[in-house]
């Protein structure tokens, strides 16, 4: 009977000082969540997603209180991470993804104020005042932020176009497979 | 010009392989070992095989159209055919016309479509029939009858054979005799050790023909041997699950028959009886619910040569093949998953090879 | 010599019998050629002429741009119609830059490049530049820029040239019939390329299906004992690079490793042969030789068809079609590619051009798999098809990537021996595409984001730059008006 209560006695106390000195020094600080979910964002700040930038959105997908589906540069590939990464199954075939898109200025209508280059958050604009822009493509994500700003609408929103080489093989049809 | 598609991708050729045609060099596999026993044990054998196959075939096309799917098209696969054809090896050929029945439902129904159809089953439906009449009705499924060869004096007439079929007027038991390996089991438990027991068996001539009491198409080992070859030489099947299979089990039986001969068969008695030729060729190798690779065959095949021989040797059942096969049926999704191919220019982790040093 | 055994593999129905004994016959010129900027791996060339230019035959239209690329030029002489968008010869259909050339029917020559008196006293260098500047690329469908890979001796110690004659694809026999009647030209290329690269020894490795090209190939090869024809089993895909160097030196190719690292390089016998024009004529890659084949077409022939002609204009040359093809394919119809209509143009790695009826092709619908694991067995690149399946149907394609999909070459074994028809190969280019997709956009979201992060740190530099001149402005005023204020102060005392 004394045998039991004691090796119960010094069990429990020998757990709870592991227990104590585990919550001590493997604490955790903050949520780690949220700077995870913010590496998965393009951190161009570009504020498509209705929040001020990258980091707040990041916060509010850790709260759940964002979908997956935010960012309209990301597109479908970075909503899939994020709902990989949140656990969620996010309903993709609803989420609008209009493919990538890019930037591109109408040489006639630009009249080289400079808005859209101070906007552009990856400097993708070459452009001296005065002088007609244009758009490094590859630079380019599509937050469409300059085609927001240009007083003359010279700026156009392309769909960037499939390659040879970028082309591949749709999923086959597979209605009858399981 | 819209000549051609351009809706998938290579190849633009196919082997002339099909699933039908798969099934049917299998059931044609089976035809002599099946003539032969419907010979042997005459008409009330062969109701059981048409009523069993039938009713294979009706319970498919039931979960077919209960499932919206095309019916005739994936009937004409001929896997409810086969499914049915291997259940109604397996049972007693005098067995009643409702243990057909109920097995093909067991079959079909549950070990089946209840797992999604052709192809998504994890137990071999046949077995998963077979071990679940055994259980629930271990007398009918035990009624071993001599052989009563079709024209012979001791055939039946057809009207007897209808009463035993469909009726309960015929008394079976009067004709019953044990399966070989039944006796050896059951004389071994009163006491009589296998060495004197093996004597009063048929010879292993007689054996390895076929003519001693046992499953429907268990018995004649010569003639499902030589259907497996078929299977073999088609490469249908590869060796690598029957060898694997018998050899554990002749192994086995000759290791512990040897260190002690009163208490275990040997190994030549443990290929020639029950259904350890059926099993290895035609259960064991089943497509579906066996590993892809002939790594994970070899694995799976030697598993169940073991189960098998200590099932028969220790369990209270005499045969277990059956068992066998569905316990390793249940691994076969972990072997796969250990035993896969080593892919070509990386190491069995899945690490590229080094490049080798100058030579 | 000993031949070592490969994994797997499939023996399909050659059907070689339908063209083998049609000798190469020249395509006589079409009345307009295209000529895409990209017939090859790597960046498109850049057009150097203009709708409107006369240019002779040999000249060069367009030039290799970047490190990996190859330049295009004139297959005759004549004015150049436009520079637009033409289809490509591609399943997508999709269009690409093409030079279209209107001949003038003198096939006049352009001033070519002096022949390299002695190739074997020429520097690699030397070698490697005319190939390039030749436009050649491999010619057994692959594209690769040739040039670049007679470049392997300057970072590999090599041993052996490894010249590809296997033509494993079933229908296809232009190698076969180069290696017949052009033996000779292939051998001197192949030693060309073998000095270029630094190696001893040669093997021509050549299925066994085709003796008389292993006897031409022997008996041009006699004279030099380096070199050695080697028949190998017929055994498809025979043909790949890394399964040839199997069978022949039994070293497996590490993945992601070129053969190379082993000390051999493989190169198809037709671009020896383009190799041996190219140093001995000056002559740059103007033609190739094309199997036209396949049930649906009259008359299946080898042909040499100038790049840029038409598909329908080679059909045409062949009698048309007899009837409506189920697939035409570019290629083999293994790993050929299927091609949206006939109006699109024969180009570098255009190795056959096919026409199958729907006998051939056999197509049916796909039934459950019923894990018969002939897929597993045959696979030569030793993967689990059946698995990586399952995985891409449920768009698990990181499930797929682990069990190695971005290894398989989609040779089409497992899909050819499939016995429920399922098109695994086609569910694998599925899977590749998306993988590399996800990876071209993993790519550039980082790059967006250093973007991000520089011009961040720029505007925050900036920033403090401005905050840092304000305050020193500020205090220079300061100081300034403290200064002023004293005499102020003093004035005003």
């Amino acid at each position: 009977m004394l045998l039991a209560v004691g090796s119960l006695v010094a069990m429990g106390a020998t757990l709870g000082t592991v227990l104590g000195i585990a919550s001590r020094y493997l604490a955790v600080e903050g949520n780690p969540l949220e700077a995870e979910l913010l590496a998965l964002l393009p951190g161009a700040q570009c504020g498509q997603c209705g929040f001020v930038g990258c980091g707040q959105a990041a916060a509010a997908l850790a709260r759940g209180e964002a979908p997956v589906t935010l960012c309209p540069p990301g597109g479908k590939a970075v909503a899939e991470k994020l709902s990989k990464k949140l656990g969620v199954k996010a309903d993709l075939s609803e989420h609008e993804d209009k493919g990538p898109q890019y930037a591109f200025v109408q040489e006639d209508l630009c009249i080289g104020c400079l808005r859209c280059a101070n906007e552009c958050s990856t400097d993708a604009f070459i452009g001296a005042p005065k002088q007609v822009h244009t758009v490094i493509r590859e630079n380019c994500h599509g937050c469409a932020k300059c085609f927001k700003v240009c007083p003359t609408e010279a700026i156009k929103m392309c769909a960037v176009p499939v390659t040879l080489g970028e082309w591949h093989w749709e999923k086959p049809g597979s209605h009858e497979l399981h | 010009m819209t000549l051609a598609y351009t809706d998938k991708s290579a190849p633009f050729t196919h082997a002339p392989t099909s699933v039908q045609k798969t099934m049917t060099t299998v059931i044609l596999a089976l035809v002599p070992a099946t003539l032969f026993d419907a010979w042997l044990f005459g008409w009330p054998a062969i109701f059981m095989f048409l009523i069993t196959v039938g009713s294979c075939v009706v319970a498919e096309a039931l979960c077919l159209q209960a499932q919206d799917k095309p019916v005739g098209a994936t009937l004409s696969d001929g896997s409810a055919v086969l499914t049915g054809w291997l259940l109604a090896m397996s049972l007693p050929p005098w067995a009643p016309w409702w243990i057909g029945v109920i097995g093909s439902v067991f079959a079909i129904v549950l070990a089946k479509h209840l797992f999604g159809g052709l192809g998504q089953n994890v137990f071999n439906p046949a077995m998963v029939a077979r071990v679940a009449l055994l259980v629930s009705f271990p007398v009918k499924m035990t009624a071993w009858v001599t052989p009563h060869p079709l024209f012979s004096d001791k055939g039946l007439s057809f009207a007897d054979s209808l009463a035993i079929t469909f009726g309960h007027a015929f008394n079976v038991d009067t004709m019953t005799a044990a399966s070989a390996l039944g006796y050896v089991k059951t004389e071994l438990s009163r006491g009589v050790p296998v060495t004197e027991s093996v004597q009063n068996l048929p010879d292993l001539m007689d054996m390895a023909i076929g003519l001693h009491a046992g499953s429907f198409g268990e018995t004649s080992a010569i003639l499902i041997l030589a259907g497996g070859l078929v299977l073999l030489a088609r490469k249908i099947i590869s060796w690598h699950t029957p060898v694997a299979l018998m050899g554990t089990l002749f192994v086995m039986g000759t290791v512990f028959h040897l260190i002690n001969p009163d208490r275990f068969a040997d190994g030549t008695f443990h290929l020639m009886s029950g259904a350890t030729f059926l099993g290895a060729f035609f259960i064991a190798t089943d497509y579906v619910t066996s590993p892809v690779s002939k790594q994970g065959q070899i694995v799976y095949g030697v598993g169940c040569g073991l189960l098998a021989w200590i099932i028969r040797t220790f369990a209270g059942y005499p045969e277990g093949m059956a068992f066998a096969v569905l316990l390793m049926n249940a691994l076969t999704p972990i072997i796969d998953h250990n035993c896969r191919p080593r892919a070509f220019g990386r190491t069995r982790k899945g690490e590229p090879l080094e490049v080798k040093g100058e030579k | 010599m000993k031949i070592f055994p490969v994994r797997g593999g499939i023996h399909p129905d050659y059907r070689k019998e339908l063209t083998s004994e049609k000798a190469i016959v020249p395509m006589p010129l079409p009345r307009k050629l295209y000529l895409p900027l990209q017939q090859h791996i790597g960046a498109p060339a850049e057009p150097v002429v203009k709708s409107g230019d006369m240019v002779k035959k040999g000249q060069l239209l367009a030039r290799a741009q970047g490190a990996v690329s190859a330049s295009t030029h004139a297959p005759t002489s004549g004015r150049i119609a436009d520079v637009a968008m033409v289809t490509a010869p591609h399943p997508s259909g999709l269009p690409q830059l093409t030079i279209m050339l209107e001949p003038d029917g003198k096939d006049e020559w352009a001033e070519l490049p002096q022949p390299l008196a002695d190739p074997f006293a020429a520097s690699s260098q030397e070698i490697r530049e005319r190939v390039a500047a030749a436009g050649i690329v491999g010619l057994g469908g692959a594209t690769f820029p040739s040039a670049i890979k007679l470049n392997l001796g300057s970072q590999n110690k090599l041993e052996t040239l490894l010249i590809n004659g296997a033509e494993c694809e079933p229908y296809l026999t232009c190698d076969d019939r180069v290696m017949r009647e052009y033996a000779a030209e292939v051998i001197d290329g192949a030693r060309i390329m073998a000095h270029a690269l630094g190696t001893a020894k040669i093997v021509v490795g050549i299925e066994e299906n085709k003796p008389q090209a292993m006897a031409a190939m022997s008996q041009a090869a006699s004279a030099f004992p380096n070199i050695s024809v080697v028949g190998v089993p017929v055994q498809y895909p025979m043909g790949s690079e890394r399964h040839l160097t199997q069978a022949i030196t039994g070293l497996e190719t590490p993945a992601k490793k070129l053969t190379a690292e082993l000390g051999v390089v493989v190169h198809n016998v037709g671009t020896a042969r383009a190799v041996h024009h190219a140093i001995r004529f000056g002559r740059p890659l103007l033609s190739r030789v094309v199997t036209v084949s396949g049930g649906a077409v009259t008359e299946g022939k080898n042909i040499d068809v100038p790049l840029g002609t038409m598909v329908s204009d080679l059909v045409a040359f062949c009698g048309g079609l007899k009837e409506p093809p189920r697939r035409i394919v570019n290629g083999g119809p293994m790993m050929g590619q299927p091609l949206p209509s006939l109006e699109v143009p024969v180009v570098k790695g255009t190795s056959g051009i096919l026409a199958l009826t729907a006998d051939e092709v056999n197509e049916r619908d796909t039934q459950p798999c019923i894990r018969c694991g002939s897929c597993v067995t045959i696979c030569p690149c030793g993967l689990v098809p059946v698995e990586m399946a399952a995985f891409i149907r449920k768009d698990n394609l990181d499930g797929a990537a682990k069990l190695g999909v971005m290894d398989c070459f989609s040779c089409g074994s497992c899909s050819y021996v499939c016995p429920s028809h399922i098109p695994l190969v086609h569910f694998f280019n599925y899977a590749k595409g998306r993988l590399n997709e996800a990876e071209r956009d993993k790519r550039k979201l980082e790059r967006i984001k250093t973007l991000a992060e520089t011009r961040t740190t720029r505007l925050e530099q900036q920033a403090q730059a401005k905050k840092a001149a304000a305050a020193a402005a500020a205090a220079a005023r300061k100081a300034a008006a403290a200064a002023s204020e004293n005499p102020d102060n003093k004035a005003s005392v």
